[in-house]
């Protein structure tokens, strides 16, 4: 008889990727999600730990089509190589059939739970605006993330900022850069970087079906309603995050501006909309926020205070003569 | 390897064939797959004496062979277990109300009950903390699929003159507690060969392990939807 001991073994066997052969060793658990499971790997051949996103197939839910969209959002990551996009190592199919890659180890916290922890909003706002940078960069290469949200961003020891889980990314066509040029602190594009081959990317021939995945709070309502979405859908997820940050009123509005359920009224670029909440950050007027009289004084008087009060200092001082020389 | 391997001919659809012959080898595998199950099932669910619940497992697998029951299973539907485990409820609940008028059989069917071997792993079993039947039901009938399994590994192994590789899987990954269970290098010394030996060795008796669950798993599915299902479940 198989006790009840080996039965658990067993069945806890035939769940866990089978390794062998391959470079990698399992240490632990790190996660799950919708498609697959990370695992804390070795790298033996290199000494050192990854993370080793595989498949299950075990999961409540896990799509048939798992293992394409795997290999797929691989191949997005390959793409994206930028400090804010976690990179990925290797990609390849276990004994087990099974397709797994592997990607950098982050070590770290989640923005939500980073966010629980007291900050204050310019160090907020400061993450958040590295996350633009992140998904700018990604838009400019024609990708989509569709499932932004604290939960799939990382702030790591060294305060890095990395953007994860793009398992759901779709590619969309290249009119977008010219809307959303690259940051110019950003690595330009190289002119010979190989155009990811039209037959590797269904959503071009199916625009007009897009499943529904994704987030609801954070998905914007043409993502819910399951149309063809764009860029302009990370810029919703965006402003539903930077809601969360709280903030004064223009902050408020610049979140508003980008959760517009009218993806025309919302930022059309990510740039544009981290350049009002850099603008809120130096203290100047921002773009999506009418500001009544006190507080746009109030705002100057922040921004300008020390020429301010020097003025002031100097009209006291000239009074003061001018009242002393009337004695 | 494909994770799903193509459709094939399975059990539950040959039960519902037109050809005796075909349905009654259908029936025998039926039976060896899952009379423990069901056994196990009919002694704690129904609080049948072990008597009882073999003549009930006998009776359930005969009238199901006489009178088509499976026929109607909609694969559409549910999962062949659950609907076979809705036609046990339903057979014990009638037999109980017309009790003494069981038909045991007349050769039709015959289900191969060993009532010692099935009474000493219930033994073996907490059976008095089971409360969700439909858990145990499910569970059993994993254990009769490994068990399936795993006899094929032997087989297997035996054909291909690798009894060792069997030999260690079974003291390694079917040992029945984790203290009985040898270390790699324990079975490496018991067996006389490198440690790496015996990773390899057990790596490859886990792949072929595997495979045999879901092929014995395809023959008890009525659709490759099924298996899918059941082999994500499963996470095999």
């Amino acid at each position: 008889m198989i006790s009840e001991t080996a039965l658990d073994r067993l069945t806890g066997m035939l769940r866990a990727p089978d390794l062998s052969g391959t470079r990698y060793e399992i240490l632990g658990e790190l996660g799950r999600g919708g498609m697959g499971i990370v695992y804390l790997a070795r790298d033996t051949a290199l000494d050192r730990e990854v993370a080793l996103k595989i498949v299950d197939r075990g999961a409540a839910g896990t799509r048939s089509d798992s293992p394409d969209a795997l290999a797929h959002e691989a191949r997005i990551l390959a793409r994206l190589e930028h400090p804010g996009i976690v990179p990925v190592h290797d990609f390849g199919e276990l004994p087990d059939g099974r397709v797994y890659y592997a990607m950098k180890r982050v070590r770290g916290d989640r923005l939500d739970r980073w966010l629980a922890a007291a900050q204050d909003l310019a160090e907020r706002l400061a993450v958040f605006l590295r996350i633009c940078d992140a998904v700018a960069f990604a838009h400019a290469h024609a990708v989509v993330h569709r499932d932004l949200k604290p939960e799939n961003v990382m702030i790591g020891e060294f305060g890095e900022v990395l953007v994860l889980d793009w398992g759901i990314a779709r590619t969309q066509n290249r009119e977008p850069k010219n809307q959303n040029p690259e940051p110019e602190n950003e690595n330009p594009e190289p002119e010979n970087e190989n155009p990811e081959p039209e037959n590797e990317n269904p959503e071009r021939r199916t625009p007009n079906a897009e499943p529904v995945a994704g987030t609801p709070e954070y998905m914007p309502p043409e993502q819910r309603a399951g149309a063809p979405v764009d860029h302009r859908a990370d810029i919703y997820a965006l402003g539903v995050m930077l809601q969360a940050l709280g903030g004064p009123a223009s902050v408020a509005a610049i979140a508003a501006k980008a959760r517009d359920d009218d993806p025309i009224r919302r930022y059309q670029s990510v740039q544009e909309l981290a350049a009002d909440v850099q603008r809120f950050l130096s203290g100047r007027a921002v773009g999506a926020h009418r500001e009544p009289l006190v507080d746009r004084l109030q705002r100057l008087y922040r921004r300008h205070r020390v020429p301010i009060l020097l003025v002031l200092t100097y009209l006291a001082v000239r009074v003061l003569l001018l009242w002393l020389g009337g004695i | 390897m494909p994770p799903f391997p193509v459709t094939r001919h399975s059990i539950v659809a040959a039960i519902r064939s037109d050809r005796t012959e075909v349905r009654r080898a259908a029936f025998d595998a039926l039976t060896n797959a899952y009379w423990k199950p069901v056994f196990k099932y009919v002694r704690l669910k129904w609080h049948a004496s072990p008597d009882e619940a073999a003549d009930l497992t006998q009776a359930f697998f005969l009238r199901a062979f006489e009178k088509d029951f499976f026929a109607s299973f909609d694969p559409g539907r549910a999962r062949f277990r659950t609907f076979l485990r809705t036609c046990l409820d339903r057979f014990v609940a009638n037999a109980r109300q017309a009790e003494g008028r069981l038909k045991r059989g007349g050769g039709a069917i015959v289900v191969p009950i060993d009532l010692p071997e099935a009474e000493r792993e219930l033994e073996l079993q907490a059976r008095n903390a089971v409360t969700d039947f439909d858990a145990f039901f499910h569970r059993e009938w994993l254990r009769s699929l490994f068990a399936a399994a795993a006899s094929q590994l032997r087989d297997a192994c035996a054909a291909r003159g690798r009894p060792q590789r069997f030999a260690m899987f079974e003291q390694y990954d079917l040992a029945a507690d984790e203290a009985e269970r040898l270390s790699y290098g324990e079975l490496a010394r018991r067996f006389g060969v490198s440690a790496t030996d015996v990773t390899n060795e057990l790596a490859a008796a886990r792949r072929e392990f595997r495979r045999l669950v879901l092929a014995v798993l395809r023959d008890q599915c009525s659709s490759d939807e099924e298996f899918e299902a059941e082999s994500r479940a499963l996470g095999a």
